[in-house]
């Protein structure tokens, strides 16, 4: 048993930004256990002020790489919110489409990129190229299945191009949306795979739990990922205007990032809360991959968060072949080419929330009366967690304090992996230096 | 080319939405492809080994305060070959947007009270304003075949071909219609082409995110702007989501 542990990852690896891990211990005794958030600010809140309404969907993609399209549609639902403008069915249908397309890519990369190595006893997903080329190859090829969605449905993957106020400028041929489905349909075999392959690593995942607060959007017609109200597994609904009151950020001296909070020090955002608060409303192989791994709610073990991601990628990938039969049976209502709704701007505040693949995602925006934005907040999905990884580090440290120190780094790194940080999301970093 | 040939290549990111980084990822099954003619030593988004020991540096983002800039040098020192990737690192970027607002508004728009606790710079600057760059790749997101590309060109020792011409020289080929004559505004008539006309090809308007061709004034799509009465000066004035940092460093010069 080692007496004295001195933990001290700078940039953790594998995570989307910048954040820092710390434990100090002297004699067994914890002296310091820290999640650092140290990323640059990159002031997203002030880019928006005086731009143009048609603007600020462009902008506010550019937040996340990897959630652009959950990005761009909290955005879009904020401006529409604050002009009263309409959506069609049909494109609403679209966008859930895009919604998935983006929860499976994402998904995919943490599961197989990110994640599985700690799972195989590897530094990266690299040498595993060479180990475990089939099951590399899986995890591509539904990365890949998952991009062509996004690319079929908003022109490309990342940043997308023909999400815009009101609708969209372009909509797929329904060729291509069969053509889709087909491809969807096909993926069950890859889908079990890896399913199968998590499954054979479970014991791998550490046996922690720590109950806390769940938060997600919930809908009494379908697994929530669109739209919603707010729910807390503590508190119940409430309405997505009254955001402010369940996110409560505040700031605290060791992390550059705001921390928020509901019911209780700390909750959780992203797929385990969703499964936690929806599970109900899962497509019938989602809750049978979910079974495998005896997920019974509440599920109160976040490093779970992984399997909840796959049991989500199924969710979507059946929801999507759902939604696109539904699209085609009714038959795609043709729009004219470079479309561009017909809106007369006007002065008033909008609040959109979206789930995207981290968890639930707030933009909330003023305009003047000619459409330019005087004031935008944005509360990020990464930015809720900080406070329930810092908890849950807490409740953990204490309990494999006594483990060799390599093996307390790894389970604490996997620990904040789990949460699938995406740290450059977090607009409301303060960029402070630390003094030790 | 044999495994102990290839040249070791690593990837660092500052101030950005590591989108580009994502393209990487996004190659698929392209990306054992790119294993074969780079080994990668360092790419801390998707690997925990490391090393410092690389021949090519791969930078996404910009850079906002003095310990980027020390990392960037960092980087520079260790390299031989230094590639910027995606417009935050090649023109600033959407973060350069800032540049032209009033620094102290911006800081109490975000963290109101708070504003004194940390440390940024007033602009935000791409790699090349604090180091040498070799070669840009640029786009927002970067196009994954135009980073192969350059990859290729650096590991074959050429000289990878990076258009000069503006963006309507594309989209007058796949024959779109064009944004002014849908009375929309563009900024295609003077942005660097390279992109196929992307977001034009999927309804949407040119948004400027490869950058101004090196000279506008001269090089810029004459016939579009003639058509519609328009100068290379009044279009970059007008539509500036991309270009402020590129702006203020031709006037610098």
């Amino acid at each position: 048993m080692s007496e004295d542990v001195d933990i001290d990852v700078e940039y953790l690896t594998r995570v989307e930004g910048h954040g820092n891990i710390e434990v100090n211990a002297r004699n067994g005794k914890i002296e310091k256990c820290e999640w650092q958030v140290v990323e640059a600010p990159r002031f997203f809140e002030s880019l928006v002020v005086d731009r143009d309404w048609t603007e600020l969907h462009h902008v506010t993609s550019r937040i996340c790489g990897i959630c652009s399209i959950g990005h761009t549609l909290a955005s879009l639902k904020a401006t529409e919110d604050a002009m009263d403008i309409d959506v069609s069915e049909q494109d609403k249908k679209l966008r859930k489409l895009a919604l998935h397309g983006e929860n499976m890519q994402s998904h995919v990369l943490h599961v197989g990129y990110l994640a599985l190595p700690d799972l195989m006893d590897s530094k990266s997903v690299v040498p595993l190229t060479e180990t475990h080329e089939e099951e590399v190859k899986t995890v591509i090829r539904l990365h890949r299945l998952a991009n062509e969605m996004s690319d079929v449905i908003t022109g490309r993957t990342t940043h997308p191009q023909r999400l815009i106020p009101g609708g969209f400028s372009k909509i797929p041929t329904e060729n291509e949306l069969m053509e889709l489905k087909n491809k969807l349909e096909g993926s069950f075999n890859d889908l079990t795979a890896v399913a199968n392959l998590l499954n054979d690593l479970e014991s791998k995942i550490p046996a922690f739990e720590r109950e806390t607060e769940y938060i997600s959007l919930t809908h009494e017609d379908e697994f929530a990922l669109y739209d919603g109200d707010i729910c807390s597994s503590d508190t119940g609904r409430t309405p997505v205007e009254e955001y402010l009151e369940i996110t409560n950020e505040y700031t605290v001296p060791q992390s550059t990032a705001k921390y928020t909070k509901n019911n209780r020090e700390s909750y959780m955002v992203g797929a385990l809360a969703r499964l936690n608060n929806n599970y109900g409303q899962l497509s019938p192989m989602a809750k049978d991959i979910a079974e495998k791994f005896d997920f019974d709610p509440l599920v109160c073990n976040p490093f779970m968060n992984t399997i909840a991601q796959v049991v989500e990628v199924v969710h979507s990938v059946e929801d999507s072949i759902r939604l696109i039969e539904e699209l085609l049976d009714e038959g795609l209502e043709e729009q004219e080419e470079y479309n561009s709704p017909d809106i007369e701007p006007k002065a008033g505040r909008g609040i959109g929330a979206v789930e995207v693949p981290r968890g639930i995602l707030f933009h909330d925006y003023t305009y003047d009366k000619d459409g330019k934005c005087t004031e935008a907040n944005c509360v990020i999905p990464t930015n809720q967690n900080h406070g329930n990884i810092q908890l849950d580090m807490e409740k953990m440290v204490p309990d494999i304090i006594s483990k060799p120190e390599e093996e307390v780094e790894k389970q604490l790194s996997m620990l904040v992996r789990a949460y699938d940080p995406c740290i450059s999301c977090s607009t409301h970093d303060l960029n402070i230096k630390f003094i030790d | 080319m044999k495994p102990e040939e290839r040249p070791k290549a690593a990837f660092f990111d500052f101030a950005g939405c590591e989108g580009d980084q994502l393209q990487v990822a996004n190659l698929e099954e392209k990306i054992l492809d790119l294993l074969n003619i780079v080994e990668l030593v360092s790419f801390r988004e998707v690997m925990t080994e490391h090393s410092d020991d690389y021949d090519v540096a791969f930078i996404e983002g910009s850079i906002t305060d003095s310990h980027a800039e020390e990392r960037l040098k960092e980087i520079r020192n260790n390299a031989d070959i230094v590639v910027a990737i995606g417009a935050c690192a090649t023109i600033g970027g959407i973060n350069s947007i800032r540049n032209a607002q009033d620094f102290e508004k911006v800081q109490e728009r975000v963290y109101g009270d708070e504003r004194e606790h940390y440390e940024a710079w007033e602009k935000a600057k791409p790699a090349k304003a604090v180091v040498d760059v070799d070669y840009e790749v640029h786009g927002c997101p970067i196009d994954r075949e135009e980073f192969l590309h350059v990859v290729q060109s650096i590991v074959m020792g050429r000289e990878p071909n990076i258009p000069d011409y503006p963006v309507c020289v594309e989209c007058k080929l796949n024959e779109n219609v064009c944004a002014f004559e849908r009375d929309e505004f563009c900024v295609g008539p003077v942005t660097r082409a390279g992109c196929d006309s992307c977001c034009v090809n999927e309804g949407t308007i040119c948004w400027g995110c490869r950058g101004m061709i090196d000279n506008p004034n001269e090089e810029a799509h004459e016939e579009v702007l003639e058509e519609y009465g328009l100068t290379a000066e009044e279009v970059m004035k007008k539509f500036d989501l991309y270009f402020t940092w590129q702006k203020e460093a031709r006037e610098d010069e």
